[in-house]
């Protein structure tokens, strides 16, 4: 009993934390940018959760009809298409190449963009966090070892490697037996419209820089007092890892995987774009700019507009994630 | 430091024969061979044929090893090399009659007038190009900005030149290229919007000889600047912030207060100190121009081994995927060996660490 209250005198440091994270929220509410991409971010949030009642069609809806129309209102802005261009009365921002309102398709597609935002980072952390907490916290040889795997891994030419797996393992999961692993993976894949691969995909590269962030502050915390009168009071070593040290190292590590959530939104879209993301007919904006970047002598709004999503939704990240850090980070503080 | 080189230089090799091996097992892992489309399937025995043919039929570990001996073991004969369906990459004369033949990437599996080699003959130069001049914008666009900013830190030149940076930061290559097509290409026609405006022969392998020529610049300074824009944000924002942390140290103070001219203290002080973190970036800057070339080749339909690498893989075209990546993995690691060598001679406390 006496040493389990022993063990629970982290209640002062938890109250520190508190004010800390206090503190920073009331400095992020006075940061101008910080707040609009804030905003932006729920509300696309928001977008992507209630795609389905928002979206005035369907994202896979054809209108044969249809193709390629826009609404009036556009030649003012694309006066380019003025000589050719098919009106369309009932689609707000007009129709892709094979008749599907665009309007439905980019509101869709925030659940992409915005699924890779959320996911992202928890896999970083998750993975890297615990990877680099154990290493740090064992040293020695496994933390040799276990570095040395990192070192390997950021030597790879990593992106290189992924887009040869996706390519292949597309393929191999597509062809393979009902009842075998590669069948089941192939089956989660479709019921998300091909987006564990590429979580898959950014799980591999995203988790070597958190990793290496909490080994080198697990390092400097291991010779500290705390951890000596944890271990004196015999603690168990997951104990020690997770509830003394873990709090001590996440606010760094937020703060990169949330300053790295662009690059995470940015990565889909690329992928998407050379055909290696989602599985057609679901709507991601990295394809939709693939596909209009087709058309774009002839209807540029169909890559516009997309292109123009996936900018906003980054700006908004950016400005959320840099706002975060200055509020966050202490060195800032008073300057 | 030359013991340093060593270590960096088999840690190099070490990665090399792994992304071999991982790309070998990759390909091989999977079930159907190249010759089998989606759709139509061609007669077993005519699949037999071809799979010998290109030695598929072998076990594994005997593909694996003649690929390796193939590319690293130089040969000496008596064959001649040629300009079309030449499988090595180097060929020199030796005199009467012999030929010194290396790096042999073999045929490739969909494009019968073509080999490996000759593909990436063709087409890595114009990726190179394109290359270079991103990194040389990011670089000319990065470094002032950053230096600018943070030298006139809090005034307008700070914050016009870090909402720059944001912008940057948020509009990826993927959105970048197509926008600029239209506004430079479509809508104001100022540029044209797909083509490249170089043909071989090359100096130095890679370098246009109409290098200096619109002819040149108007196909290329759309696609290059989608590139380097990203990157050169990132680069006057690890500037800007490098700097400011540099100003602020004793040194400074030192040289400020031994009266030595403003120019001098930043110059000789301030930024070349400033500008070793930024040393750091140069390798992965790299690595995002290349993956940068593969949608912008795309984008703006130019004959680069970006795109042609993106259409072998839907193609399964093994030697060409293997070839590509064992190349872009070779530029990517001697880059990155480069980097971190640069960095420990700046920074010799990195070496003990």
């Amino acid at each position: 009993m006496a040493v389990s209250e022993l063990a629970r005198s982290g209640a002062p440091a938890r109250r520190r934390t508190a004010g800390l994270w206090s503190d920073a929220f009331y400095r992020l509410t006075r940061n101008k940018a910080a707040m609009v991409g804030g905003m932006l971010v729920i509300l696309l949030t928001l977008t992507a959760i209630f795609a389905s009642q928002i979206a005035p069609y369907s994202y896979s809806e054809q209108d044969r009809s249809q193709t390629d129309a826009l609404p009036a209102w556009f030649l003012t802005i694309f006066p380019t298409m003025k000589p050719y261009a098919k009106i369309s009365t009932h689609f707000p921002l007009g129709a892709d190449y094979v008749g599907r309102d665009i309007l439905s398709r980019l509101i869709y597609g925030a659940q992409i963009s915005l699924s890779v935002a959320f996911v992202g980072p928890l896999i970083a952390l998750l993975v890297g966090t615990v990877y680099g907490l154990v290493s740090g916290f064992f040293g020695g040889r496994v933390d040799d070892i276990m570095m040395r795997f990192v070192d390997i891994m950021y030597a790879f030419p990593t992106i290189l490697l992924i887009i040869l797996m996706m390519a292949f393992f597309r393929s191999t999961f597509a062809e393979s037996e009902p009842g075998s692993f590669t069948y089941l993976m192939n089956t989660i894949d479709r019921r998300f419209g091909g987006m564990l691969f590429i979580f898959i995909g950014i799980g591999i590269t995203a988790w070597m820089g958190t990793a290496r962030l909490a080994r080198g502050q697990v390092l400097s915390l291991r010779e500290q007092d705390f951890t000596m009168s944890a271990r004196a009071i015999g603690a168990s070593s997951g104990r020690i890892i997770f509830r003394h040290f873990l709090p001590n190292v996440i606010s760094p590590l937020v703060i990169t995987v949330t300053l790295n959530i662009p690059q995470y939104i940015a990565f889909e879209a690329f992928l998407s774009f050379i055909g290696l993301g989602v599985n057609p007919p679901t709507p991601s904006w990295g394809s939709m700019i693939s596909d209009g970047a087709q058309a774009i002598r002839t209807y540029p709004h169909q890559a516009i507009l997309p292109a123009l999503a996936l900018s906003i939704t980054m700006f908004a990240f950016n400005f959320l994630g840099d706002g975060l850090r200055d509020a966050l980070d202490p060195r800032l503080r008073g300057a | 430091m030359s013991r340093y080189i060593v270590k960096r230089l088999l840690w190099m090799l070490l990665v090399l024969f792994l992304v071999s091996l991982i790309t070998f097992a990759i390909e091989h892992a999977v079930p159907g061979g190249p010759f089998d489309r989606e759709g139509r399937r061609l007669p077993e025995e005519i699949i037999a044929n071809l799979m010998k043919k290109y030695h598929l039929d072998d076990p594994y570990w005997k593909q694996y090893a003649n690929y390796l001996s193939d590319v690293l073991v130089p040969r000496i004969t008596t064959k001649k090399p040629t300009s079309m369906l030449e499988e090595s990459m180097i060929n020199i004369e030796l005199g009467g009659g012999y030929y010194f033949r290396w790096i042999n990437l073999g045929p490739s599996y969909r494009s019968r007038s073509r080999t490996v080699n000759d593909i990436i003959r063709d087409q890595l130069p114009v990726s190179m190009q394109l290359g270079f001049l991103a990194m040389l914008i990011a670089l000319a666009i990065g470094l002032p900005m950053g230096i600018l900013a943070a030298l006139k830190q809090n005034t307008v030149w700070d914050y016009l030149g870090m909402s720059v940076a944001i912008f940057g930061v948020s509009v990826p290559v993927v959105a970048m290229g197509p926008v600029l097509i239209w506004i430079f290409g479509v809508a104001l026609r100022w540029l044209p919007p797909t083509s490249w405006g170089t043909k071989p022969p090359y100096l130095l392998f890679f370098i246009p000889h109409n290098l200096l020529s619109w002819q040149f610049f108007k196909y290329a300074i759309m696609p290059a600047f989608a590139v380097g824009t990203g990157y050169s944000a990132i680069i006057a924002r690890l500037t800007r912030a490098s700097l400011l942390q540099v100003v602020r140290e004793d040194y400074i103070r030192t040289a400020r207060a031994k009266g030595l001219v403003e120019r001098v203290v930043i110059v000789r002080h301030a930024l070349r100190n400033a500008l070793i973190p930024v040393v750091t970036i140069l390798g992965p800057m790299f690595a995002a121009v290349l993956t940068g070339l593969f949608v912008v080749e795309t984008v703006f339909g130019i004959p680069g081994l970006g795109s042609y690498f993106v259409t072998s893989i839907t193609n399964r075209d093994y030697p060409v995927i293997m070839g590509t990546i064992l190349l872009y993995a070779v530029f990517l690691v001697i880059a990155n060996a480069m980097v971190d060598i640069t960095y420990a001679w700046l920074d010799p406390r990195i070496r003990y660490e």
